[in-house]
């Protein structure tokens, strides 16, 4: 097959491309140029030239070169694609978009989604590859599931969730049965000068990881009032709700404690009052979970006995899982603290060779146990 | 293969590779004072001789350098830094809006760091400067201008600019122009004298010489500060150990490619003829760039409307053919053109460029391979130019407002 091997200029992504190689595909490696260049709003306000084309490269030039360093030991074509453009639309503003709405997204899931296997993909289809390979952590079959990768605590499929069949048609994920250190081992094995490079862990927009400044600078300030959810006391002020997430405990900076004198948690975040509400850590607990938007994998259900994760490394919980009117119910088997609107829920089967993913959505609302307190989430 | 690419480079003749490599076996600095010192100079002195009896240079007008950018920069700076010296008003760069990296960043670099004021001088739409507004410029400011900077033939477009008409009009002025002759030499005549230019570049990778090694030729009126000090070598203009074998296999080159060049135009010109008709047959609504017949013979340069530049090239490389899109790049992002935009072209006609340049090696089976290969590839960066759009999967979330949602049923 012609593949195209998406190179972050990371470890894995560097391993997948080879793997393919070795698998006897013809691979081609592209690095993905996702952000606008910091450097070119101060070149340009010196453009004395008529026809100045603005630099707009990678975030890290360093990456770029990662990639195609590790490109030439492989021995692939190597090219860098520039999808700042579809990159600040689809994943940036929806980011900052989700947070002034209330509610907590998943940037990476997004850029999956929108990005990788969508914009990259469909070009590489059109320009006559077959597939996508890239260094995610999760197993495809040949029966096309998605499931969890060997490695639990590096598994990624939870970010991948939400690709559609036809998606997972042409991807491949050529490390889903190896262990980051088996991967790592194997990078150095093949001379991989990216073998010990660190993991990223932080979102790859926001560079210092200061999600709060990065979102106050774009959403500005817009001040309100911390409430608490039993009494209706207000306990403080914020600067903008946005800043805030369900289960949120630290940077609350009450200015008077709650009445009972135990620690606040973010219960919900209601932009449109700029009001947060915050209450004990049990008022967390929910029962039942909404999601939109859902993306079935495996033939659409209505009612289906699984296993859910609600965040990204979060935990699972037994659920009943219902799909009706392009809605997501999940009934949770036992309570699960700290749900937050926006981020995926993901429905798994249990399976010794690797959970299965059946499906995923959007969390649109959390309920605690019926009958009991408010609703969490964005109201 | 297919290599059509001679403008980023051209394979060295083996005369220049042969020259190379029996000087290399040589020890000698040209600087020291004994018997081996004495032969690396004498060796450095005859290509010196060689390059500039080939280029209608005075043998003391030629300083080795590292290249087309070394000589560039030294031009460009080292002439404004020299002449604003001489005459404090003089602050002012008047350059081709074409013109290479080399030049336009050592230009924008004088204004951001020495507070040079720049006139940029347009082109029309084939890429020719036009020489109506260097006359208007100097005219207006010609006793705060430094230095003129206009290549002789651009890398991009091919087309060949009218330098000596230029040097001319600069010289009224009595301001000195430097001419960017890196693409030129070997494909058309130039002849440094009768140009009138004060300065001319030129480099050995472009016309079957070694990369890394190159020349300005600086007439000795002319004044020039230098950017590199040290040992004083070159005039004191360009301090360095010289590259002996580098320095000796270029002016193989330099003289093969001068001595060639008629022949070189005729065969390669029909080369490119052959190649620019046949890709017109084969993509009829391909759109030719440039000055169609006052180019460099080597050059042939299209767009091809709807497709990207860079999926074309990725397509054509991975059928054993090379090319460019003649931008630059600096993180491997494709960039449009500046070039092309000068030329008026918008952001979707510089984008879909594609560069071919034919050189001495080049054989009527690598047209063949190119024009077999270029339909189907322009075909499918058609198909990927109009699926640049989000596909399946479900909408963005969180356009929709947040507002109150009632809790289900
Ligand atoms: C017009 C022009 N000027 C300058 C250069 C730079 O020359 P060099 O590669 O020798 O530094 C090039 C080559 O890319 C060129 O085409």
């Amino acid at each position: 097959m012609r593949v195209l091997a998406a190179m972050s200029g990371g470890v894995d992504s560097a391993v997948a491309a080879a793997r393919a190689v070795d698998a006897g595909h013809d691979v081609t490696g592209v690095h993905l140029a996702l952000a606008r260049n910091p450097q070119s709003g101060s070149a340009s306000a010196f453009a004395t030239r008529p026809h100045r084309s603005v630099a707009r490269g990678c975030c890290t030039p360093e990456d770029a070169r990662d990639a195609r360093r590790a490109a030439d030991v492989i021995g692939i074509p190597f090219y860098v694609w520039d999808l700042a453009a579809q990159f600040h639309a689809d994943v940036i503003e929806d980011f900052v978009a989700e947070y002034a709405a209330g509610r907590t997204p998943n940037p990476c899931l997004r850029c999956n989604e929108k990005i990788k296997f969508a914009a990259v993909l469909d070009r590489a289809l059109a320009l006559g590859f077959d597939a996508v390979v890239t260094g995610h952590h999760a197993r495809l079959g040949p029966d096309g599931r998605l499931r969890r990768s060997v490695d639990l605590a590096k598994d990624q499929s939870y970010v991948l969730a939400v690709l559609t069949r036809e998606q997972l048609a042409h991807s491949m994920f050529p490390l889903g049965d190896s262990t980051k250190a088996q991967v790592r081992a194997e990078a150095a094995r093949r001379g991989l000068a990216v073998a010990d490079k660190p993991d990223s862990h932080d979102i790859c927009f926001i560079a210092d990881g200061d999600t709060r400044r990065f979102l106050a600078e774009r959403l500005g300030e817009a001040p309100g009032e911390v409430v608490d959810a039993q009494t209706g006391e207000v306990l403080g002020t914020h600067q903008g709700a946005y800043a805030y997430t369900v289960g949120q405990r630290r940077g609350l900076r009450l200015t008077r404690p709650a009445p009972d004198g135990r620690p606040r948690y973010v219960l919900s975040v209601t932009p449109v009052t700029r009001t947060v509400t915050v209450g004990p850590a049990e008022a967390l607990d929910v029962s039942t979970v909404y999601g939109d938007h859902p993306v079935w994998t495996c033939g659409e259900p209505t009612t289906v006995e699984c296993e859910v994760q609600m965040r990204a490394h979060g935990e699972t919980v037994p659920a009943t899982v219902t799909l009706a009117g392009g809605r997501l119910t999940a009934h949770l088997h036992r309570p699960v603290r700290g749900v937050a609107p926006g981020q995926a829920i993901v429905a798994y089967r249990p399976d010794p060779a690797g959970d299965v993913v059946i499906g995923s959505a959007t969390i649109s609302q959390a309920l605690p146990e019926t009958g009991r307190g408010v609703p969490v989430g964005a109201a | 293969m297919a290599y059509l690419d001679h403008a980023a480079t051209t394979p060295m003749l083996p005369e220049a590779i042969e020259a190379y490599a029996a000087t290399a076996h040589e020890v000698g600095n040209a600087s020291s004072l004994h018997a081996p010192g004495r032969q690396a100079r004498r060796r450095v002195e005859e290509a010196r001789e060689r390059i500039a009896a080939a280029l209608g240079a005075r043998p003391s007008e030629v300083i080795f350098t590292s290249g087309g950018t070394e000589s560039d920069n030294l031009a460009v700076k080292g002439i404004f830094w020299a002449r604003r010296a001489a005459e404090p008003r003089r602050t002012r760069v008047v350059a081709g809006a074409v013109e290479h990296h080399a030049v336009l960043d050592s230009v924008e670099w004088l204004a951001r760091q020495e507070g040079a004021q720049v006139d940029w001088l347009p082109v029309d739409e084939v890429g020719r400067i036009r020489v109506d507004a260097l006359r208007e410029t100097l005219a207006e400011h010609a006793d705060e201008v430094a230095v003129v900077s206009t290549m002789w033939a651009n890398n991009e477009v091919g087309t060949v600019q009218p330098v000596p008409e230029l040097a001319a009009l600069a010289a009224e002025y009595g301001v000195p122009l430097h001419t960017d002759a890196v693409q030129a030499v070997g494909q058309i005549p130039v002849d440094f004298a009768s140009s009138g230019a004060a300065a001319l570049t030129v480099t050995g990778h472009k016309l079957g010489g070694p990369i890394g090694v190159g020349a300005l030729l600086l007439a000795r009126d002319a004044p020039c500060t230098p950017v590199l000090h040290g040992g004083g070598q070159e005039r004191d203009v360009r301090s360095g150990t010289l590259d002996v074998p580098g320095i000796v296999a270029f002016a193989v080159a330099v003289e093969a490619a001068v001595k060639g060049q008629q022949e070189f135009a005729a065969r390669v010109g029909a080369l490119r003829d052959e190649l620019v008709q046949r890709v017109r047959e084969v993509v009829p609504d391909a759109v030719y760039n440039g000055d169609p017949a006052d180019r460099l013979p080597g050059n042939a340069h299209f767009s091809f409307p709807g497709c990207e530049g860079d999926a074309l090239l990725l397509l054509l490389d991975a059928q054993g053919i090379a090319c460019s899109t003649g931008s630059a790049c600096s993180a491997g992002v494709a960039q449009p053109s500046h070039v092309l935009l000068a030329m008026g072209a918008d952001e979707g006609r510089a984008r879909s460029s594609l560069r071919f340049t034919l050189g001495h090696t080049s054989t009527a089976e690598e047209v063949d391979a190119l024009v077999a290969a270029l339909p189907g590839a322009v075909e499918r960066a058609r198909r990927a130019g109009a699926v640049r759009k989000p596909a399946a999967g479900r909408p963005t979330a969180g356009r929709s407002a947040a507002g109150e949602a009632a809790p289900p049923h």
